[in-house]
């Protein structure tokens, strides 16, 4: 861990770095600035990498992103966040093309790290699959934690008093909802 | 959903993470399962009438170094797995160099004994149950540390359960050294070895189904 990083990192790295380390404590503008910023980067470097899928890129940035919501425990600040990023991005665009058409389609190799936070691109196209849709099919005990804090913005407090769960059991709602729905996405392809 | 939609819900009031969430996690696994793994060794084998005598010989210690070097390597690499782009890099070298040691052992011993004494070097008294029982003292151990992986993000599923394997069959082997009567170092290198690699099996193939996400 106390190796020097080979390359002198990037601008994106220094800058998404300190505001996903203040997300991890909490700060919800930073994690919000957090992950547009890197839905950007995702896109852009997904794009390039799924050229024979243009549908595919911005649901599989949505799965990126909720992938490294759900395991976002398992990133230490002493680690570059590129080969965090970039490690994520390569699994879930594997698994897709292995469900698709296997590895022999990639157009260029995956190993390029670095390129993960090379560009970015802003404009977010529509995505095919119904996220809505998908979060809707989740049971009660997860679906309504998920929906009143994090849709209509109520407290943790106030999602218990409304639907009768207890405070804990609404932030396990929340936290096995989303991993549950990264269940669901894998299986709908 | 657009993707600024989607944001916004993973962002809203995220809850804060602890450091070094993956070691305690796998820690937990740990002080989970070898409790039970060491209760079963009491209840179905009892550690060894002769242990305070025991505990004057060399080869016992080796033995208990033995399972507790794999397992403290395995668990190294375990927690480096276990997470995104990590590389697991000289981790490999402190899972094999308790296995060179054992059979460098190993060798010594077979070629210092006389060519009769050499096959009861290897295959001891009891050869028959050594493997498995090693194994079967590992499962809830293993069953602990898959439960444990299954919530962090191994990007190499099978490899990651194989070193959960090599990690609790080496803690099984440590304890089961408390009852075995076993001291040579060939019959170690042998058995206590086939007893971990089961473990190590069965995770590579349970990994690479179910530790996915």
């Amino acid at each position: 861990m106390t190796k020097a990083s080979p390359t002198v990192k990037s601008e994106a790295e220094l800058r998404l770095h300190a505001l996903f380390v203040r997300g991890l404590e909490g700060d919800a503008a930073a994690y919000r600035s957090f992950l547009q910023q890197l839905a950007s980067h995702l896109r852009a470097f997904l794009a390039r990498r799924l050229f024979g899928w243009p549908d595919e890129v911005e649901d599989l940035v949505q799965e990126c992103l909720l992938a490294m919501h759900n395991q976002r425990h398992t990133y230490q600040p002493d680690q570059p966040l590129t080969a965090w990023v970039h490690a994520i991005a390569r699994y879930k665009m594997i698994d897709l093309l292995r469900a698709r058409a296997g590895r022999e389609a990639l157009h260029e190799p995956l190993d390029d790290e670095l390129a993960v936070f090379a560009e970015s691109a802003n404009e977010a196209s529509d995505a095919r699959r119904d996220l809505a849709g998908l979060l809707a099919t989740l049971p009660d005990r997860h679906r309504l934690p998920i929906v009143h804090t994090k849709l209509e913005g109520l407290s943790v407090a106030e999602t218990a008093r409304l639907t009768g769960m207890s405070e804990s059991a609404v932030k396990v709602g929340v936290h096995r909802g989303l991993k549950a729905l990264a269940q669901k996405i894998r299986k709908t392809r | 959903m657009n993707t600024d939609q989607w944001v916004a819900l993973l962002a809203a009031d995220p809850a804060p993470v602890r450091r070094r969430a993956v070691s305690r996690r796998l820690l937990l696994a740990l002080a989970t399962g070898l409790p039970l793994s060491f209760g079963w060794m009491m209840l179905e084998h009892g550690v060894r009438r002769d242990l305070i005598q025991a505990m004057f010989w060399p080869m016992f210690w080796v033995r208990l170094l033995f399972g507790a070097a794999i397992a403290l390597a395995a668990f190294v690499i375990v927690q480096r797995l276990a997470r995104p782009g990590v590389r697991v890099r000289g981790a490999w070298l402190g899972l094999a160099a308790p296995v060179v040691v054992i059979w460098v052992l190993a060798l010594l011993a077979l070629l210092s004994a006389p060519a009769e004494e050499r096959a009861a070097l290897v295959w001891g008294q009891t050869w028959r149950n050594c493997a498995i029982d090693i194994a079967v003292v590992s499962l809830p151990t293993f069953a602990a540390l898959l439960w444990a992986l299954k919530g962090l993000a191994p990007t190499r599923p099978a490899l990651a359960g194989a070193a959960a394997g090599a990690l609790a069959g080496g803690a099984a082997a440590w304890v089961y050294a408390f009852h075995c009567p076993e001291l040579a170092a060939p019959y170690i290198a042998v058995w206590y070895l086939a007893g971990i690699a089961l473990p190590v099996v069965a995770g590579a193939l349970i990994g690479a189904r179910w530790l996915r996400w």
